[in-house]
């Protein structure tokens, strides 16, 4: 059997680190989480509204995060703002701010599906019931929305968890360097540690994002 | 704003675009054939290795494609299995998108109803047949926006390549931000390049969808 790697995570405090390191990831993308859920509600209320300047600025709003990657936003407020505005912005939070901007965007485009999805004879059935806004909105409209809406933002998590690799790049300590730092100082005494430490990351985020996926599906089948 | 850094730089920037345009595009036409093969080794039911796509589908959709990368980049030579880094960029973004485009393309075959297929087969028509001229033309103008949603999202994703030290945009702008603190221009000259790239392939996008909107015939 070739040697790979894998007696390095068994050293020290090795695995622990790298543990360490995920919930940092799994830290900063639950945060983002609950933010854009929040606000993409709020965001997508605001999307079905008629008004034709509000169309416009939530229209380019979600342009803006569909065509940028999330790598260039980060680096956008990571290093920018540094430079115009002269804020110093540590990388955990750029890296929030980041994806609640994107998650916001993502959020409301799905609260925005699931409320137009919702036909108008049921709005108009229940003011024929002499039903207020705020009672169509409570009784009618939001049960409905909510069982399309929560696998589609289950979903979202298992994606905001995957995006988080990238923080990575702005000198964020997450799980991935972490793995590099046990590789460099492991580079001497077991020169293949980086098939071994890479695996356990890659599974790693698998084992924290595929029962999200699972457990979305399943609702979603059980709710059609 | 320093114009001059910006004109000089210039060259660079747009070399680096091609690269990414360049691995983008191979990395897009290998997950279109993979994701095809994935649904058809679906759709025909084909023992066992339907299995090992559905584990490959589940593996890929579950993990970023940077750490992907880096495993693909770093780890595998370990091993003894080498490739350079834009073999690796395209792998990577193949073994990505493969299972997004096997999604799209099972969502638009899903969507066919069952009643169709057994009214094709009951006109005599066989399983090809179906396939050909019932279920293909539907599922195509179903899944037309969820591949488009893919592309553009894979074109996204090729800024992580710069952690495998590609020369892409997201390097260069490094690079730049790195060598002359140049930070301003560095960032403007990154998002217009990623402007020129995707607001085209966007709206372009959207024009094939609205072209395409044929199916739901009868819903």
């Amino acid at each position: 059997m070739p040697d790979l790697g894998l007696e390095v995570l068994l050293k020290g405090k090795n695995m622990a680190r790298i543990l360490g390191g995920l919930g940092v990831a799994l830290r900063i993308s639950l945060l983002s989480v609950m933010i854009s859920i929040f606000a993409g509600i709020l965001m997508g209320m605001l999307m079905t509204w008629k008004n034709p300047i509000s169309r416009a600025l939530t229209r380019c709003y979600l342009e803006v995060v569909r065509i940028m990657p999330q790598m260039v936003l980060l680096f956008l407020v990571y290093f920018g703002t540094t430079r115009i505005f002269g804020w110093n912005l540590s990388g955990e939070l750029s890296a929030v701010i980041v994806f609640s901007f994107w998650g916001t965007a993502e959020m409301g485009d799905l609260v925005r599906g699931a409320l137009i999805s919702i036909p108008v004879h049921q709005y108009e059935s229940a003011a024929a019931l002499g039903m207020t806004s705020g009672q169509i909105y409570r009784y009618i409209v939001l049960p409905q929305t909510v069982r399309r809406l929560i696998p589609l933002s289950i979903n979202l998590i298992t994606r905001m968890i995957k995006t988080t690799s990238l923080v990575l790049m702005i000198g964020v300590v997450e799980v991935l360097k972490v793995a590099q730092q046990i590789i460099e100082a492991n580079r001497m005494n077991s020169p293949n540690a980086a098939f071994g430490v890479y695996l356990t990351v890659f599974l790693l985020y698998f084992i924290a994002c595929w029962p999200i996926s699972m457990l979305a599906g399943a609702l979603e089948k059980r709710w059609r | 704003m320093n114009w001059d850094f910006i004109m000089k730089y210039l060259p660079l920037y747009r070399k680096a675009a091609v690269l990414t345009v360049k691995i983008g595009t191979a990395g897009i036409l290998l997950s279109v054939v993979i994701g095809l093969v994935c649904v058809a080794v679906q759709y025909f039911k084909i023992p066992v290795i339907r299995e090992i796509t559905t584990a490959y589908i589940e593996i890929s959709r579950n993990t970023p494609l940077l750490i992907q990368l880096f495993f693909i980049y770093y780890g595998l030579p370990k091993i003894g299995i080498r490739t350079n880094a834009a073999a690796c960029g395209v792998a990577g973004l193949a073994f990505l998108g493969g299972s997004y485009m096997a999604e799209a393309f099972r969502s638009g075959i899903d969507a066919v109803e069952t009643i169709q297929m057994e009214s094709a087969y009951s006109l005599g028509l066989n399983r090809w047949q179906t396939l050909r001229y019932v279920v293909f033309p539907q599922a195509l103008s179903i899944s037309m926006p969820a591949f488009m949603a893919n592309i553009i999202f894979l074109l996204k994703e090729t800024s992580v390549f710069s952690a495998i030290s590609l020369m892409d945009l997201m390097f260069t702008a490094k690079d730049l931000i790195g060598l002359y603190y140049q930070t301003t221009e560095s960032l403007f000259l990154l998002v217009v390049f990623y402007l020129l790239i995707l607001l085209p392939v966007s709206l372009v996008g959207s024009l094939v969808e609205r072209r395409l909107r044929y199916a739901g015939f009868g819903t």
